[in-house]
């Protein structure tokens, strides 16, 4: 897939939840395919804090309005400068980046959609690409409390959903893993993104049920085009780029 | 119109830029961005005799304007290179030059040897920052007679143009420029990374698995002109300047401090396409200088 380093403005910027960011960036040329699973590499200029480029998955693209979201949570200097842009500001991105999800399953598989945090952003985008294809995808998103979990009407649209809060203020209490849709169902196809520990507890299940798992790394990265080797997984087939073998990984090809 | 071409040993450069080993893949990696056929030279990645794995993951930390990076010399081995990556380069129409690394001398024999069979690579650049697994893992290049010892056993076996890449973190870089141009080097490059490290002060760890790494991007760029400065007054042969190249204008200041051609490293990362600025750029500030040959700029600081 060709990679563009293109120019785009700022449309829209809001806030769905204190600590996120949903940023609708706007080229002036038509954009090129993208599959789920993508990302880009925004340039932060100005601090010398943030030197490099910062990856963000592709949250949701709207081909007919030249426009692509990301939804971004404030952790540092690079995620805080994208979530003070304003509608005019223009970024400069890399795009797209990395393999993608797996997509072409038979219609009327019964999917799951599991992330936690920030690794719900690719999972919209994932989404909607699976209810063209005549599958209707679930959605299990976790998150601390009801605070974490933004975006739901987006996802609701898109397919059932579920959520866990480990307060309990929304939906059941727990973690994704520990939700009742798991325990009533298998699930022929399984995609995951979110904190370590959550995937890793999300692909323990999906080899207890024997379903297909893909999961989204968000390893660091330098150059985010397979330049560098600094973003390497350690697979079952050695040291891979996670920028470009991935960012998404069939749990078989990782040792965890 | 400028000429820009400049001269390295054997080699004819159409200009002076080119990438530095293991910020720019193989070159395809980016060529959705520019045509890098205009470059002067790719300097590929760091290759050895037997395939490595390289080093654990956390590999790179980003620091204030720069990066640390522990990548640990990961490629396939030379003969996977010869076989499977070379065919899909050597076409490219720029001079395309292999950083050859090792972990002994008979390793970095082995590996510049087979190298020399390659019609389509003019030269070598080596690497000589590698830790010599021989003497308890010092770098080879931080000696003087270390790196007299690999330059000179390399030399027999590689008769095209030897360029020979120094480590800056060396007290008297001087003394080493000139022991690997004793040893028949035809160019010293420089600087490779500087040791450095990162504390991640929240979880009280350091954030590379190896500890310590290799500091590089615009916060070298002082140590860099100050190396190049000092080797270019202390041999003949050409020098290759790199450290934190961002634009033009830090390409001509390697050069006035007595660099022939330069290196474009972590800047790949930021801007993949800045090599192509800074050929163009180098174009106007030559013009705008009444300067006819880029090459006259080489060694022009006035003091
Ligand atoms: C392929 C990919 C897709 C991503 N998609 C999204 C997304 O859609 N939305 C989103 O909010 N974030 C996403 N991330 C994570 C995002 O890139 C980082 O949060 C961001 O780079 C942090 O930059 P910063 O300057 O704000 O923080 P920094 O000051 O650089 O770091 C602040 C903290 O964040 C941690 N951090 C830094 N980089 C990363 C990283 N790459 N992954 C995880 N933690 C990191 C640091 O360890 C540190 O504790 C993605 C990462 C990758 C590799
Ligand atoms: C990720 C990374 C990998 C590198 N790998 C090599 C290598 O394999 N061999 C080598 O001689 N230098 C290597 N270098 C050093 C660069 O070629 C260059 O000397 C250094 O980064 C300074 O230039 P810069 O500041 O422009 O990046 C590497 C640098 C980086 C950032
Ligand atoms: S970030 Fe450079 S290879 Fe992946």
């Amino acid at each position: 897939m060709t990679k563009y380093n293109r120019i785009f403005r700022v449309a829209d910027n809001r806030r769905p939840s204190p600590g996120y960011s949903l940023i609708r960036l706007q080229s002036d040329e038509s954009l090129p395919p993208m599959v789920p699973g993508q990302f880009v590499s925004v340039r932060v200029d100005g601090v010398q804090h943030t030197f490099l480029r910062r990856p963000f998955s592709i949250h949701n693209v709207d081909a007919d309005d030249r426009a692509l979201e990301l939804l971004i949570q404030v952790v540092g200097e690079g995620s805080a400068r994208i979530a003070a842009l304003q509608p005019g500001d223009s970024v400069d991105m890399i795009f797209p980046l990395g393999n993608g999800f797996t997509t072409d399953i038979a219609p009327a598989s019964e999917v799951l959609l599991t992330g936690g945090g920030a690794g719900i952003a690719p999972l919209l985008f994932l989404g909607k690409e699976l209810r063209q294809r005549g599958i209707v995808p679930t959605f299990l998103l976790g998150g601390r409390s009801a605070a974490n979990l933004i975006r739901m009407d987006a996802f609701e649209a898109v397919g059932r959903l579920c959520c866990t809060t480990e307060d309990g203020s929304m939906g059941e209490r727990g973690f994704v893993t520990q939700h009742s849709i798991l325990q009533d169902r298998r699930f022929d196809f399984i995609y995951t993104c979110g904190p370590r520990p959550m995937m890793a507890a999300v692909a323990a299940y999906a080899r207890r049920t024997g379903s297909p798992c893909e999961v989204s790394l968000e390893n660091t990265m330098a150059c985010g085009i397979g330049a560098c080797l600094c973003c390497v997984e350690d697979t079952r087939q050695g040291h891979q780029c996670v920028c470009t073998a991935g960012p998404v990984f069939n749990i078989e090809q990782l040792k965890w | 119109m400028v000429d820009l071409t400049v001269k390295i040993g054997a080699l004819t450069l159409k200009n002076p830029v080119m990438t530095a080993s293991g910020t720019f893949g193989y070159g395809p990696e980016y060529a959705d961005f520019f045509d890098v056929a205009q470059l002067g030279g790719i300097i590929v990645k760091g290759t050895t005799a037997d395939a490595r794995e390289g080093n654990p993951y956390p590999r790179m930390a980003e620091t204030p304007s720069g990066m640390l990076n522990a990548v640990g010399l990961q490629n396939k081995g030379v003969d996977w290179f010869c076989s499977h990556i070379y065919p899909s380069i050597k076409d490219i129409d720029t001079n395309i030059i292999v950083n050859v690394s090792g972990s002994t001398v008979e390793k970095y024999v082995e590996c510049a040897a087979k190298i020399a069979a390659l019609d389509a690579v003019p030269a070598i650049e080596l690497n000589i920052s590698c830790p010599n697994v021989k003497e308890g893992g010092m770098a080879f290049g931080v000696t003087a007679k270390g790196a007299f010892e690999v330059v000179e056993a390399v030399r027999k076996v590689y008769p095209k143009t030897l360029i020979v890449k120094l480590s800056p973190n060396v007290t008297d870089i001087a003394s080493i420029a000139r022991a690997v141009e004793y040893a028949g080097a035809d160019a010293v490059s420089l600087i490779n990374t500087v040791l450095g490290m990162a504390v991640d002060a929240e979880r009280q760890r350091p954030v590379l698995s190896t500890v310590t790494g290799g500091l590089s991007g615009p916060c070298i760029k002082p140590i860099a002109l100050r190396m190049v400065w000092q080797t270019a007054k202390a041999v003949r042969i050409p020098v290759i300047g790199m450290g934190g190249i961002a634009s033009a204008a830090d390409a001509v200041e390697f050069m006035l401090a007595g660099a022939t051609a330069v290196e474009i490293g972590t800047a790949n990362f930021i801007d993949p396409a800045v090599s192509a600025k800074v050929i163009t750029g180098l174009s106007d500030y030559a013009g705008r200088h009444g300067i006819a040959q880029i090459c006259e700029l080489t060694g022009a600081l006035r003091v």
